[in-house]
């Protein structure tokens, strides 16, 4: 079988059973890298020479008998938003061009501990503001089934590399939706965890309170292999849960649902929401049904406030957070001729270092904070904050998990909603709840929209520390699907054949 | 209209940005219509809710105060713009007299 077309648990058997090697392993997805990132662009910077490096380290390894991690030879994607030391560090802004960080993200280690193979740095909307890549200062990245669209964001490069075959996972990071959001418009699996199971140091900050790194997949078992790798308690991160590490293993093992409580936000769909979404998600909901699990339908009216809350708490984050770009000690510094106060010189710099969505985000959360404002407008937001987690926990005492489509519409054409801020945001309607609450939620295919034959996401919510959950019904959903469609459903994506 | 070109120019220059005329007169309304959506937030009855800042529970989390290894000042100065006598040089503070 093709290296790159197989999953990252079959590979990590082939390379426990000595059947190829790590080396190979890394050279066939590089290959493949070369051969279609030309036309899918998930890919800042490839990094070949040290993924060699560190392929021949996992093979010595093996070869003399030392102890190896469970991703040992496995490929993975990292959003170029994690910081790395000996690569470049750009989080898709023209103010970081250029910088390689002194230090590694602690998901960087961890991935280094596992024994992964860290292949390259994926494209990104700037800063994590976005939901198509298309904010990215280096150009947009294509979704591999249909090279005109967007393959969702923020971290539309990771998605797409794993959907493109250029790597059998990746990490990204989901501040409103930017794990869940491009996996469902790319086909393919990806969890934002519970925030703080996983951990934000080295995460180049957006929103502080939100911003939460997680895993994408083509299966739903490979999404938790990197998951369990990655999470865990860091003392690094101040808001790191210090608890274990919910048994997301063995719950993609155990597939079952039967028995379950599972509800239906009535708020998650209907008018706005594109036909084909929402049949293939009623399907999916029968199929659960099917399955054993008990389904209703649950109320949770602050939702349809969540999105407005979310762009003033996110903004507000981001205005505080990017003030660290200030040309002082690192990136980009215009116009320090010698004449220019530091003043001056940082708002050259910030003017030609950002692009116009994290401008739009500084401004606005400039805005909600300033006094005569900040009641009306950021404290109200943190109030709705407060109401939407009193609607999950109302919904969670009557459901073990909640379920909605992961995305309101498929993948949109680039440039369709390039300069048209309210409607881009609008892509994250369903997934900002669970950002705001802090609790987890996964985004699994389950199928194609009839009218344009593109993925469409199921989204499964669960509380806090229950991400186990989400694994049981993602997977139980997964092998029941791809029984019905004989084969999984990325085999289908056409946009490089 | 809850936001005018002035006061996106006031907010640009307190955020340190220096846009051009032209970037104003694009992002103003473009700001003013994210406003009035987000303004919705106002229509929710909140009387008496407590806000929330961040959904873990946690406060004060403070690390042992215990000396480890941090970046040499090579490391620390690998990335700035300009360095000088081990030192980030930065453009003047103050203005002259």
């Amino acid at each position: 079988m093709e290296l790159t077309r197989m999953t990252a648990a079959e590979l990590s058997a082939a390379l426990t059973a000595g059947q190829v090697s790590a080396t190979e392993v890394t050279q066939a997805h590089l290959d493949r890298i070369a051969a279609v990132d030309e036309r899918v662009h998930a890919f800042l910077h490839v990094a070949a020479d040290s993924a060699l490096a560190q392929a021949a380290a996992v093979d010595e390894r093996r070869r003399t008998g030392a102890p190896l991690g469970p991703l040992a030879g496995v490929p993975v994607a990292v959003k170029d938003v994690f910081t790395t030391a000996g690569l470049p560090t750009t989080c898709g802004s023209r103010i970081l061009d250029g910088w390689h960080p002194p230090y590694d993200a602690t998901i960087t280690q961890r991935l280094k501990q596992a024994g992964a193979i860290i292949i390259g740095k994926t494209n990104m909307d700037e800063f994590a503001m976005g939901s198509s890549t298309e904010n990215s200062a280096f150009g947009p990245s294509h979704n591999p089934w249909d090279l005109d669209r967007i393959p969702g964001g923020s971290s539309g490069g990771s998605a797409a590399a794993v959907a493109a075959y250029e790597a059998p996972l990746a990490i990204g990071t989901d501040t409103g939706g930017s794990i869940r959001q491009p996996a469902a418009v790319c086909g393919i699996v990806g969890t934002k965890p519970t925030y703080g199971g996983s951990s934000r140091y080295g995460v180049v900050a957006f929103a502080s309170s939100l911003d939460t790194p997680g895993p994408f997949g083509r299966t739903v078992l490979d999404t938790a292999l990197l998951h369990e790798a990655i999470s865990g308690y860091d003392p690094m991160d101040s808001t790191s849960i210090d608890a274990p590490v919910p048994p997301v293993l063995a719950a993609a093992r155990q597939a079952d649902v039967s028995g379950m409580r599972i509800g239906v936000v009535t708020e998650l769909g209907g008018e706005g929401y594109q036909p084909g979404v929402l049949s293939r998600f009623a399907e999916a909901v029968e199929l659960l049904e099917s399955l054993g699990a008990k389904v209703t339908e649950v109320s949770c009216p602050h939702f349809k406030y969540a999105l407005p809350a979310y762009y003033l708490i996110a903004p507000s984050e981001a205005s505080s957070n990017l003030a660290r770009f200030d040309a002082m000690r690192y990136g980009l510094r215009v116009g320090d001729d010698g004449r220019r106060d530091a003043e001056e010189v940082m708002a050259l710099t910030r003017e030609q270092g950002f692009g116009a969505e994290v401008k739009r985000r500084i401004i606005l959360g400039a805005y909600a904070l300033s006094s005569g404002y900040y009641d009306a407008y950021y404290g109200k937001a943190q109030q709705v904050r407060t109401l939407i987690i009193r609607d999950f926990d109302a919904a969670f005492s009557q459901v073990d998990v909640l379920v909605s489509p992961s995305t309101p519409t498929t993948a949109f054409g680039i440039g369709e909603r390039a300069d048209n801020p309210m409607a881009m945001y609008l892509a994250d309607l369903c997934t900002i709840p669970s950002d705001l609450a802090g609790n987890a939620a996964i985004s699994v295919p389950c199928g194609l929209a009839p009218e344009d034959g593109l993925p469409v996401g199921l989204q499964v919510m669960a509380p806090a520390l229950a991400d186990d959950r989400l694994y049981r019904v993602a997977a139980a959903a997964e092998a029941a699907l791809v029984g019905q469609w004989g084969q999984p459903l990325l085999a289908g994506a056409k946009g490089l054949s | 209209m809850p936001i005018t070109r002035d006061e996106v120019a006031h907010l640009a220059r307190l955020s340190r940005i220096a846009l051009s005329d032209a970037e104003l007169d694009h992002l103003a309304p473009q700001l003013d219509q994210i406003i009035t959506a987000v303004a919705q937030v106002q229509e929710v009855a909140a009387d008496g809710i407590p806000p929330t800042s961040h959904a873990t529970g946690l406060t004060n989390v403070y690390r042992d105060d215990v000396p480890r290894p941090c970046l040499s000042p090579a490391e620390a100065l690998a990335g700035a713009p300009a360095v000088e006598q081990q030192r980030f040089r930065v453009p003047r503070i103050l203005a002259e007299e």
